[in-house]
């Protein structure tokens, strides 16, 4: 079986599954005691914080500790002043959500899923704009968001940047300039519910959270020590082979561009260059998405969709909606430090004969 | 000379396939207006039209969206 969708999970990190056990023993009492127990806990996530702290070159104090990815991403929304909030059309659910109770302003995309800065930057100067979200690469189909020009346009508007980093953390390097940061431990490889909230000096941006003391930051309730551990673990070993992932995983997705490129009706999405390295989405005309999903988990893939009919709500994905690109027959891949050359040659060798065969049973091959 | 082609109650892909298997029937130059309540279709319509090298007219009312056979 080969696991394809490291941009909703990856597979546990060596090093964060070590951590985590250690921490299991160790680090099981609530940090903020004064006991023995209490203070070795209190080591322990001083220890992670900073490690977190250094792997994203900021100071220990501008790091908060939350639930979840999503936890992160809401409390940077409902941190920020009252007043409208600049979105790109793509950013993750979980910012349309944090918005969704107060104004907000969606700047579009092209068609490779690059938010529009001209608009960006119209947006951001008009009256009334208390934040700008912009993810730093797409979760869905890749492409890289132009950072650094939106942070400087938004320094011009004294506005604060939000950047969901969830893809690019412990993979690629994230533009410098933003104001808050949030992340998902469980994206580079360290476990699920550590969300990772960055906020820089200077910011205006109060904690949302019903309860939340002065010089406790992170989000009030007993935060999972050893997941913390784990996750600092997990994103120093993802930092130091993030250079050598990449240039492995770059070239695998470039392939799978190429081949599924050449399969008839078959629309790769993103940009084919100024990309995250490990993602790759395509859509195949006349297919249901799901029905290509459970053919791929048959032969042993497991692969995401954007498809309508692959999501609970039966809407398709409001990413390639805005991209304006095919919505069904969608499926997102996205691979890992596991990945193996092999994973993607057998896959390459399935996916011809699998559209194909799903084509001839929908009666639409030829059409 | 146009013609509706009525998808409602069908989900994505089924309305853009039926766009596909009408529209080849039809002579060069007919307008095909597509009746699909499907969320999808919004999308999916104009996205097939600029593949298939159609021209997308737009929608034409709740649920209902235009194409035009240039080729």
């Amino acid at each position: 079986m080969a696991y394809f969708d490291a941009a909703a999970g990856a597979p546990l990190h060596p090093a964060a599954r070590q951590a985590l056990l250690a921490a299991q023993d160790d680090g099981w009492a609530d940090p903020g005691k004064l006991y023995t127990q209490g203070r070795r806990a209190r080591q322990l996530l001083d220890a992670a914080r900073a490690a977190v702290a250094d792997e994203l070159g900021v100071r220990a104090d501008e790091v908060l500790f939350c639930a979840s990815g999503t936890d992160a991403v809401q409390a940077a929304v409902q941190g920020c002043r009252a007043g409208t909030v600049v979105h790109s059309a793509i950013e993750h659910s979980s910012v349309l959500h944090a918005v969704a109770a107060r104004p907000a302003h969606a700047v579009p995309v092209d068609r490779l899923g690059r938010v529009d800065l001209g608009a960006f930057a119209d947006a951001v100067a008009a009256p009334g704009v208390a934040a700008a979200a912009l993810i730093s690469a797409s979760h869905e189909v890749g492409t890289v968001q132009p950072l650094a020009a939106a942070a400087q346009l938004c320094a011009a508007a004294g506005v604060p940047l939000l950047v969901d980093a969830a893809q690019s953390a412990g993979r690629v390097p994230v533009p410098d300039g933003w104001s808050v940061l949030s992340a998902s431990a469980h994206k580079w490889g360290g476990p699920a519910g550590v969300g990772v909230l960055v906020v820089r000096k200077g910011t205006r941006w109060t904690p949302p959270w019903p309860g939340a003391e002065p010089g406790r930051p992170d989000q009030p309730g007993t935060r999972n020590l050893p997941a913390i551990v784990a996750a600092a673990a997990g994103l120093r070993a993802a930092a130091a082979e993030a250079k050598s992932q990449a240039e492995r995983l770059f070239p695998l997705v470039d392939r799978i561009r190429h081949e599924a490129g050449r399969m008839p009706d078959v629309e790769v999405l993103g940009d084919p260059v100024d990309r995250l390295p490990h993602l790759v989405t395509f859509s195949c005309l006349y297919l249901d998405g799901e029905a290509l999903l459970h053919g791929l988990d048959r032969a042993g893939f497991a692969v995401s969709s954007g498809s309508s009919c692959t999501a609970a709500t039966l809407r398709p994905s409001h990413v390639l909606e805005a991209m304006g690109v095919l919505s069904h027959g969608n499926i997102r891949i996205s691979l890992h430090r596991e990945t193996t050359g092999a994973d993607v040659d057998r896959f390459l060798a399935v996916l011809p004969g699998l559209v194909a065969s799903l084509r001839a049973e929908a009666g639409v091959a030829g059409l | 000379m146009s013609e509706t082609l009525d998808c409602l109650g069908q989900r994505c892909p089924l309305p853009v396939i039926a766009l596909a298997r009408r529209l080849a029937e039809l002579p060069v130059g007919t307008v095909l207006r597509v009746l699909a309540d499907d969320p999808a279709a919004a999308n999916d319509i104009p996205a097939w039209c600029r593949l298939r090298g159609q021209e997308y007219l737009g929608p034409a009312g709740p649920d209902s969206y235009e194409v035009r056979r240039v080729s």
